[in-house]
């Protein structure tokens, strides 16, 4: 199967809360948050901002990158745990926003943090197999963390577009492998505003277990170790969690650090991995083999062996790069991130 | 009154048991017991459990009856009994185990504790272990269990001198001990500094002066002293059981450093077992937080009241020391899942007074006392086992 990324795109709300300023609120040490979660800042959405628009800004990024033309787009999957509507799809209004209708599929995902990844994985199939020309997997989420809760630290809005064919990729995807299991370890029930989450039991069991075992397994199937790799992204819930993994399955800070965006963004969930992705592909060279291993609670773990090609080098400068987005950012107090987030009620 | 001895002990891992269910771990703990003790479950004439709050951790009442019958015992119509009594309810089983056999009532009768504490989210087992305190008169006007041994911290070192290195001093300890322990749930070493610059929880104590949420049962096989030797060449004696009440809430205290339960729970102690604190060669003690263990030292007589900081300081009560304290690892670093607490106390004296206690054997170790405390010290159970009748 021949395929692979076509073109990428991402986008980034340009406001930013520090973790001092949620600490100061809640009275808690933000220090040992820092530290503890090695996150520093995260993104906040304008109050005009929801999933579907960040999903709408990346996916016109990725179109522009590489000049695709819209109507060649024959699937389009959005993977989000912040779908504005419970009923009726984000996919939709991107495939219209963009131009990509009537003579497409379209359908949301939902898999708390991976189900961008399982959106690329959908369209490798489908244009693999030449049912599609060519697939957009979305990534994009304004998540929510309960005001007062852990989550609140990272909780963060963006999200990546993948434009995923056959002919003239910019990065082969070599092989995909999955690792799933019934895992409670993080949910929204229908109706409620907030996630929940298992403390402690978001590790070992669920994490941990699932980013290994999905990296090991599928690099023991292709025969790979991870100096075979220049690259590395793991899913980012903190900065803590894909270092220590990092280090577990044999992968050096170098090969993740520019894939590491948590640190100045907070958790973009579904758009977690592929932005770390998207600011690997922004930097790498011809040739350079990357290992991208996404996470979702629930639990699961999609893992991509990916190739990068000597075409990356003509569509870097058609979109705004990973780091351009993270720059210059607005800074905000609580209380007008609280507006942001809605937070305030009125 | 008969002599009692200890026959057979049994302990599951302590720790963050997520794929172990509570009914798992309690057979774990009472099979592993009766195996060491040799027996069949015919021979079984009763059980004791210690479970703090089943109900609130599991959702599950009748615990005696639940144990029984997934011990395999439902079809022998064992007498099953659950006793309560917060973080003491380990120690309070063992002793009623004790009380059973000693009176003739029972022959071979098994002691156990159990609690399954990680299955719900923080809050509602924080909830449930502030239930150990006076909840109307402590719980509802806002303190927390940190926050009541936080006050008996602060008044210490206002006293006495005590100091937060001091404090921390007994986390180092209790850690480095559970290194060579391979049940505890912590066997990594600590330093002064990883006290200090842990989050604070209550003032003057941090994250790592606490004990950790714990899964884990253990469990002791008791038999008639006078029978012991049939079932091993190894029985370790209970030369006292003593427990003693004290004021639910700690503002009742006439002195808030001193749990008037564990002074009264060691006096009957020492006198039953004809022995003083000087005869006591190591102790696991009651360190649900690092300023009990100190006040635990000092109300059981191994040092002057006001001493205990600087005693662990200078290393008494380390392996090595003059009278080692918590070589388990004690509630800070082998764990603290509250019902089996007591309990695996009276396991950890057992292997001990063997010899089967590996890297961290007491060396010469004839006399062991345990020292067991429900909530602030509303209830103590102390125990003396000793090699000799």
């Amino acid at each position: 199967m021949d395929v692979g990324i076509i073109s990428y795109g991402a986008y980034i709300p340009r406001f930013r809360i520090r973790i001092e300023e949620i600490a100061k609120v809640w009275g808690d040490d933000a220090n040992s948050i820092t530290e503890g979660l090695m996150v520093y800042e995260k993104s906040v959405p304008d109050t005009d901002e929801d999933t579907i628009t960040i999903a709408v800004e990346a996916a016109r990024h990725a179109i522009n990158r590489a000049g695709v033309n819209p109507e060649r787009i024959e699937a389009i999957f959005t993977g989000s745990e912040s779908h504005p509507y419970a009923v009726k799809p984000t996919s939709t209004v991107v495939a219209e926003a963009i131009g990509a209708t009537p003579s497409l599929t379209a359908a949301d995902f939902q898999f708390a943090c991976k189900a961008g990844t399982a959106a690329i994985q959908a369209c490798l199939g489908m244009a693999g197999s030449g049912m599609i020309d060519l697939g957009l997997a979305i990534g994009s989420d304004v998540s929510q963390g309960a005001p007062g809760d852990a989550l609140e630290y990272t909780a963060a809005a963006g999200g990546v577009a993948y434009v995923i064919g056959r002919e003239n990729q910019v990065a082969k995807i070599e092989s995909t492998y999955s690792y799933t299991t019934d895992t409670p370890d993080f949910w929204r029930r229908e109706g409620m505003p907030y996630p929940e989450h298992g403390g402690r039991f978001t590790g070992e069991p669920a994490y941990f277990k699932h980013v290994t075992s999905a990296a090991s397994t599928l690099m023991a199937r292709l025969g790979t170790k991870p100096s075979d790799y220049n690259y590395a992204i793991f899913h980012q819930p903190n900065g803590k969690f894909p270092t220590r993994v990092a280090k577990t399955l044999g992968f050096s800070s170098e090969q993740i650090k520019p894939g590491l965006v948590v640190t100045r963004l907070g958790n973009t969930y579904s758009g977690s991995c592929m932005m770390g992705l998207a600011a690997t592909l922004d930097i790498a060279k011809p040739g350079d083999r990357i290992l991208m291993t996404a996470f979702g609670s629930g639990a699961g773990s999609d893992a991509f062996s990916i190739s990068v090609t000597d075409r990356i080098e003509g569509i870097r400068s058609g979109a705004p790069s990973v780091e351009k987005l993270l720059a210059n950012p607005i800074y905000i107090d609580y209380a007008r991130y609280a507006k942001h987030k809605g937070k305030i009620k009125l | 009154m008969r002599d009692v001895a200890i026959i057979g002990v049994g302990c599951t891992e302590f720790g963050e048991l997520w794929d172990k269910s509570f009914r798992e771990i309690f057979v774990e703990a009472g099979i592993g017991a009766i195996q060491d003790a040799g027996i069949q479950g015919g021979k079984i004439d009763a059980l004791y459990v210690g479970n703090m709050s089943g109900g609130r951790f599991i959702e599950q009442e009748h615990i005696g009856a639940l144990i029984a019958d997934y011990a395999g015992l439902a079809s022998l119509h064992i007498p099953s009994t659950r006793v309560e009594a917060a973080c003491a309810s380990g120690g309070l089983a063992l002793r009623q185990g004790i009380i059973a056999v000693a009176s003739g009532y029972h022959d071979i009768v098994i002691a156990g504790g159990a609690e399954k504490m990680t299955d719900v989210d923080v809050e509602t087992t924080t909830d449930a272990l502030a239930s150990a305190a006076d909840r109307e008169w402590e719980g509802v006007m806002g303190a927390t269990f940190p926050g009541l041994y936080a006050m008996i911290a602060r008044l210490h070192m206002h006293r006495y001198g005590t100091t937060k290195e001091q404090l921390a001093s007994v986390a180092v300890k209790n850690h480095h001990h559970g290194t060579m322990n391979p049940k505890a749930q912590f066997q990594n070493e600590i330093t002064i500094d990883t006290v200090l610059n842990s989050v604070m929880v209550a003032d003057p104590l941090h994250v790592f002066d606490c004990s950790p949420i714990s899964d884990g049962a253990s469990a002791v096989v008791l038999a008639p002293a006078e029978v012991a030797h049939k079932y091993t060449d190894t029985p370790i004696y209970v030369k006292a059981s003593a427990q003693a009440g004290g004021t639910l809430s700690l503002h009742d205290r006439k002195d808030i450093t001193t749990l008037d339960a564990t002074l009264a729970a060691a006096k009957r102690a020492y006198e039953m077992a004809k022995v003083t604190p000087n005869d006591i060669d190591f102790a696991e003690v009651h360190d649900c937080f690092t300023i009990a263990e100190i006040c635990a030292i000092e109300d059981l007589g191994f040092v002057k009241k006001g001493e205990g900081g600087k005693a662990t300081q200078d290393g008494m009560t380390a392996i090595g020391g003059k009278i080692p304290v918590n070589t388990s690892g004690g509630l800070k670093a082998c764990g603290h899942p509250v019902g089996a607490t007591g309990v695996k106390q009276a396991v950890e004296i057992t292997l001990q007074l063997r010899g089967e206690a590996g890297k961290r054997q007491v060396d010469g170790a004839e006399i062991g006392l345990t020292h067991n405390v429900g909530g602030t010290g509303g209830t103590a159970v102390v125990h003396i086992f000793g090699r000799e009748r």
